[in-house]
């Protein structure tokens, strides 16, 4: 609230009163975040603690403040957090692989298309998620492009199939979540003064060497966006794990999305979507001062 | 790595450079000498060719013709990195990420030299920031910027210290303490400087030769003074200071002065200060080398009477006139305002007069307004 009260302070000296202006700007947003954020929150965190009514009525709850169902989803469900860490890591991690040379090029090889080529990374956009990834089905299934030429190459054996499986998983979640890496990337690529390159070359640097000292340093910034915008929506991921997995693949917010609405044990389901958000925010602060970018974001 | 900064040294060398585009050449067969050690600037508009020249010896741009020695080494083709040339630019271009004190070192750790700490100590005592080195580039002004810039280049002792207008993104005042820093610092460190400007003042302020550029070509090289008093085209005359040009004729030669008409009346130039093809020539002198008289005054020297003051603007250390000739131009004349004499008035009739030596012969056929009308927006 420094900057508010800076503005404020701003203000002051023009007018000689205190402006209000400011606070005024901020309530809509305010109230729009306290209804349907935060008080949700309240809400789900009430949830999360409550016990079966003595009715025994399905999906109806009573609070009790029974701390234990934390330990209990958790012990239920390790297997599936694991999970979900493990494949939105690899989907991360892929999607930076993929990225970064693509933004690279946009940024600084692509002349005149470079505004095209923007256009067509995002482009996928246009179509339904949901489209997206049962097209993969398709992608990957035995009439697809992709299975007879790796069985031919004895890559994979004659009997393996590519749909259904933890490798469909993580190819969907890249996939979908690529332009997310892509864009921020690009971004700050493209930010970085064509000017500094040239003076890292001028000052003995080889093209590997301007890479490694001056442009990845330089694009840091984008890339720790871009796996963030990744990374998180990857972890809470539920529909590639249900539309390209098996049931050896579930995730953690497969079992969140069973919990809630198959089975409506709603203390359960709440439990878990807290210890999901408690370990993204744990580890994206552990990132974020690991990668010494805190003052970039 | 390839360290050519110890092994070659010696003049730096342009022979027939041209850089083409598809539609036209930015450097067209351009031949240049810059001897070893001194202060060379590269003066011209903006679109004459200089910051590409300057991008080719850096090796930023690559020749369509021509080679670039420095010594006996061939550096065309080498790649900026191998070159023991080094750039200030024009915004500096400092890395962001780095301290200023990474930023000096860059070139050093490149070249996996040792002790780099006493040298870019003494690099930033050179430039007199040494209370600046954990800074970030974004903490600095644009001069401090500047002088960083300066001494993360000049710490490698390159053969070649280039600047691109360094100066440009100063103010006038700070742009006039570095010129004078920048001079002392090139003594100091006795390394080449070669210096792109489009500031005729900058130039003539610092270097020991400038070549004025024009449409990719060298239009004259010389010491500033040499260009100044002595120019070989109207493009030169015109860039360099303000030049009052009449058209006249060569109506005789008198040893060591041709003696030219004027509308009428009889002036001379001396045949060493004339590049006239023929008879025809446009008369050069500096508003500041005439003299102006009320018209009954008698003074010896080269004259042109029957002037009448259309004009006068009194800027403190001197006054300006314009002065309108029988023929209808309108000559510009500066006069100190050294003698207490009480300015001349707007209508008054006058003679003009100046000292022979000042004046200088063009060729008559060339457009007498080129070069004057340039970069008036910069």
């Amino acid at each position: 609230m420094a900057f508010l009260q800076a503005a404020a302070k701003r203000a002051n000296s023009f007018t000689g009163k205190p402006s209000r202006l400011p606070y005024l700007l901020l309530l809509p947003g305010l109230a729009f975040l306290s209804i349907f954020f935060i008080l949700p929150i309240l809400n789900l965190a009430a949830t999360s603690t409550q016990s079966p009514a003595a009715s025994g009525e399905i999906g109806s709850y009573v609070q009790t403040f029974q701390f234990s169902n934390y330990v209990n989803a958790f012990l239920e469900s390790r297997e599936q957090f694991a999970r979900s860490f493990i494949y939105a890591t690899l989907a991360t991690l892929l999607a930076l692989a993929i990225s970064y040379p693509l933004a690279y090029a946009i940024a600084f090889k692509s002349g005149r298309w470079k505004n095209l080529l923007v256009v067509l990374v995002v482009a996928p956009f246009f179509t339904s998620f949901l489209l997206r990834t049962i097209a993969w089905k398709q992608i990957l299934g035995e009439n697809g492009p992709v299975v007879g030429p790796l069985r031919a190459l004895h890559l994979i054996g004659p009997q393996t199939t590519l749909t259904a499986s933890a490798f469909a998983v993580v190819t969907g979640m890249t996939y979908n979540f690529l332009p997310f890496m892509t864009l921020p990337l690009y971004a700050s690529l493209d930010r970085i003064d064509p000017r500094t390159l040239e003076a890292a070359g001028d000052l003995y640097a080889n093209g590997f060497t301007t890479f490694r000292k001056v442009t990845f340093p330089l694009s840091l910034p984008g890339v720790v966006a871009g796996t963030l915008l990744t990374f998180i929506p990857a972890a809470g991921d539920y529909v590639n794990a249900a539309i390209l997995g098996n049931p050896s693949t579930k995730m953690v917010g497969n079992v969140i999305d069973s919990r809630f609405f198959r089975i409506v044990d709603y203390p359960t389901a709440a439990a878990l979507s807290f210890m999901l958000m408690a370990a993204i925010l744990i580890l994206i602060t552990v990132y974020i001062r690991r990668s010494g970018t805190e003052e970039l974001i | 790595m390839a360290d050519a900064s110890t092994s070659s040294r010696g003049d730096l060398k342009l022979t027939r450079i041209t850089k083409s585009y598809s539609d036209f050449n930015a450097v067209d067969d351009l031949s240049l000498t810059i001897k070893e050690g001194s202060f060379f600037a590269l003066l011209g508009p903006s679109g004459c060719g200089k910051t590409t020249t300057l991008r080719m010896i850096a090796g930023l741009e690559e020749p369509t013709a021509g080679s670039i020695h420095i010594g006996t080494t061939d550096i065309t083709t080498m790649k900026p990195y191998q070159r023991p040339v080094n750039t200030v630019f024009q915004n500096y271009a400092l890395f962001p990420h780095l301290s200023i004190y990474e930023n000096i070192a860059f070139g050093l750790r490149r070249r996996g030299i040792k002790d780099v700490k006493s040298a870019v100590d003494k690099a930033l005592d050179l430039v007199e920031l040494p209370h600046l080195a954990d800074r970030k580039p974004n903490q600095l002004s644009g001069g401090q910027q500047q002088r960083i810039a300066l001494a993360r280049a000049i710490i490698n002792r390159p053969a070649l210290l280039l600047l691109d207008e360094p100066l440009g993104a100063l103010d006038l005042k700070l742009r006039r303490q570095m010129q004078i820093e920048l001079k002392w610092i090139q003594k100091e460190v006795g390394l080449t400087f070669v210096h792109v400007t489009h500031d005729q003042e900058e130039a003539m302020t610092m270097a020991d030769t400038v070549a004025l550029m024009h449409d990719g070509k060298i239009e004259q090289m010389g010491s500033p003074a040499d260009l100044y008093d002595n120019p070989k085209s109207v493009f030169v005359a015109n860039f360099l200071g303000q030049s009052n040009l009449i058209d006249g004729k060569i109506v005789d030669s008198d040893g060591d002065n041709f003696v030219v008409d004027l509308f009428g009346q009889k002036v001379s130039v001396l045949k060493s200060r004339s590049s006239a093809k023929d008879a025809s020539v446009l008369f050069g002198i500096r508003p500041e080398k005439l003299r102006i008289q009320p018209s009954d005054a008698d003074k010896p020297g080269n004259v042109l009477t029957g002037g009448r003051i259309v004009d006068v603007s009194y800027i403190g250390v001197s006054t300006q006139y314009q002065v309108e000739m029988p023929w209808g131009q309108e000559i510009m004349v500066f006069e100190q305002n050294d003698d207490g004499i009480p300015p001349l008035a707007k209508g008054d009739g006058v003679r003009l007069s100046w000292e022979p030596i000042f004046s200088f012969a063009l060729d008559g056929h060339e457009d007498a307004t080129a070069g004057s009308e340039v970069e008036v927006s910069e």
